[in-house]
């Protein structure tokens, strides 16, 4: 039986435009919405494919206020059993504090109880891009760590990492337990079931305090780079810029 | 009050290993910081440094080369690359450490600030001031900056790829260097790579690496309906890359893909077909030298961001090039 915790923050959908808060302090997803980041929806896939494999449990946590309910219920819907709630001001939380308040959790957790046999983060989150939040958590809870996981399997205690490089795969062996962040690629999200949602709306979140005083991550302020002057020469419609295209691929001595 | 760098190598070709375009940015970069020396630390090498790796840190004004010639080091293993680090930090006793914003990169110093509980920012692209040091770096896929301060003892930070141009130093120096011994527990060699498999086609250093990167996106329509898009890439001498959306489809395999959570690439032509030119997808292509976007929609950003634009459809521009390029 292999438990899993994945922990997924809520971001601001960043796919359209990029809007700042009056007071230009934090990115305002009012109007484009909230998500999950893309590599822990994955991470999520793998943990519920994990669990699936030897009848455990998958645990969701995401450190925020009341509205990362959302995403925790969207976990829920795609097969997580449990949620959790870190109830606490996300943008004050610096990356080292993000970590510090997961480890509290899984031990007050495990101290209730539950076990985690594996911990599963997103590589970086979608808006901070911080890149360290999983690697201070095993830190802080002793476990070995893989970054930039495309897939994870386990067998017999031990969790098999793969990751890409440049030129192929890399291919790690854990002992259990351990943590992984996961990016994106290597498995495909599924959809919530109707039942998935139903059991989504009914699950009870659990709501624990982060048990750590924030040092925050330095920010002074945030700006949006403003969008290029437009300066494309265009060189025709349709398969009539040809000729002017190739003459310019021989300018730029592109062609061989 | 010196500057620690962590450098990465790669090989090109059958020749020695030098140092990576990036160690080389990020040599540049650390230049800016306040300071009296730049000194770097080589991971990951068993055996001294090549002569090409020390004749660009004299270049680059390295004042000293730290590396461990320990062969548990041969594999890499995250947090046992960064004890060696962390002994080039006492060695140089460096108030700030700086790394390449690649996977490597980004692992290995999340370690080091792990160890020491210090602050560290992914994806630095300046220095606003010196004192107290002030940074931006990219958030939300390169769409916002965000200035931090990064004060402390210790200031460890990654840069992002292509935010400074690699240049020399005006100070050339005689590199000394010095061998670091390590006491490598279990728990810092617990998550090793036991193995790699190459990827026999499709390896991505051609992309990252290519000089002309042939991009398709969603407009392409489906999987079966590269083959223009190919025999261009092929024509130029360079590789396939797409956007998330196509790999997301399952038309292409994740490691062609660029972007935010894809390849950055910097090739000298980015040529991109059927892109619309999302804020995560130029996150990836942003530095190429000339953008030249095919797209049947005259107001796709990827259309107003490019140097050069084709209105129309790729299906039909891609054959008619390939036959005036005969
Ligand atoms: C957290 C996160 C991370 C992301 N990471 C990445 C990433 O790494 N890389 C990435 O690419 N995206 C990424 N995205 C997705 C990104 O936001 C866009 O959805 C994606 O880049 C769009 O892909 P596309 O341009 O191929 O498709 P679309 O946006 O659908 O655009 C298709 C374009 O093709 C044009 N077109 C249609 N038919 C033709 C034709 N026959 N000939 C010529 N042009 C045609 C259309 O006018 C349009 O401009 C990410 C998103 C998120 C939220």
């Amino acid at each position: 039986m292999t438990d899993v915790l994945v922990c997924v923050k809520r971001v601001p959908d960043a796919s359209g435009e990029v809007v700042l808060t009056e007071a230009g302090d934090s990115v305002d997803g009012r109007y484009a919405g909230y998500t999950m980041s893309a590599h822990e929806e994955c991470a999520l896939e793998i943990a519920v494919g994990i669990a699936g494999e030897s009848d455990g449990e998958v645990t969701v946590l995401s450190l925020g206020e009341e509205d990362c309910v959302e995403q925790l219920r969207a976990a829920v819907a795609v097969g997580a059993h449990a949620a959790v709630r870190i109830d606490a001001l996300a943008d004050a939380f610096g990356p080292g504090d993000v970590a510090a308040a997961i480890a509290s959790a899984v031990r007050e957790k495990e101290a209730g109880g539950a076990s985690y046999d594996l911990v599963l983060l997103g590589n970086d989150a979608a808006d901070t891009g911080d890149h360290q939040v999983g690697i201070r958590l095993a830190h802080l809870l002793e476990r070995p760590v893989v970054a930039g996981a495309l897939t994870v399997t386990v067998a017999e205690g031990r969790a098999e990492v793969r990751a890409d490089t440049a030129t192929g795969t890399e291919v790690y062996e854990l002992p259990l337990p351990a943590v992984a962040t996961v990016l994106e690629g290597g498995v495909q999200p599924r959809y919530p079931s109707i039942s998935g949602r139903m059991r989504a709306k009914k699950t009870p979140i659990e709501v624990l305090e982060p048990g750590v005083e924030p040092r925050g991550n330095g920010r002074l302020g945030l700006r949006v780079l403003p969008p290029p002057d437009s300066q494309v020469e265009v060189l025709g419609q349709g398969e009539g810029a040809a000729a002017r295209l190739a003459q310019v691929l021989r300018e730029l001595g592109v062609v061989r | 009050m010196s500057v620690l760098v962590l450098v990465e190598t790669e090989v090109a070709g059958q020749g020695e290993p030098g140092l990576s375009v990036v160690a080389e940015e990020t040599l540049t970069f650390a230049r800016g910081l306040p300071g009296d020396a730049v000194d770097a630390v080589l991971v990951g090498h068993v055996g001294l440094p090549s002569e090409r790796v020390l004749a660009q840190c004299r270049e680059h004004g390295v004042r000293t080369l730290f590396v461990s010639t320990d062969a548990q080091l041969e594999r890499y293993a995250a947090r046992a690359w960064a004890r060696v680090v962390d002994a080039g930090l006492q060695g140089s006793g460096a108030a700030y450490l700086i790394g390449g914003g690649t996977p490597r990169g980004n692992e290995v110093l999340a370690h080091v600030a792990s160890f020491h509980d210090v602050p560290m920012a992914a994806n630095v692209v300046q220095i606003v001031q010196s004192d107290p040091l002030e940074v931006e770096r990219q958030v939300v896929g390169g769409a916002v900056l965000e200035r931090i301060g990064l004060g402390g003892e210790l200031a460890v930070a990654s840069v992002a790829g292509h935010a400074v141009a690699p240049v020399p130093s005006a100070e050339p120096t005689q590199t000394q260097v010095e061998q670091v011994a390590v006491q490598l527990t279990p728990a810092d060699l617990a998550a090793q790579v036991r193995r790699s498999e190459v990827r026999e086609a499709g390896d991505t250093s051609a992309l990252t690496g290519a000089s002309v990167v042939v991009g398709v996106g969603r407009g392409v329509g489906g999987a079966d309906r590269f083959t223009a898009a190919e025999a261009l890439a092929e024509r130029l001498g360079g590789a396939v890359g797409v956007s998330r959306v196509v790999t997301s489809l399952g038309w292409r395999p994740h490691h062609e893909q660029v972007g935010q959570t894809g390849s950055r690439i910097s090739p000298d032509l980015y040529l991109a077909c059927g892109i619309s030119g999302a804020i995560q997808h130029w996150a990836g292509c942003a530095s190429s030298r000339t953008i030249i976007a095919i797209n049947t929609d005259d107001e796709a950003p990827m259309v107003t961001k490019a140097q050069y634009a084709v209105i129309g459809d790729m299906h039909e521009v891609l054959p008619a090039l390939l036959e005036e390029l005969g």
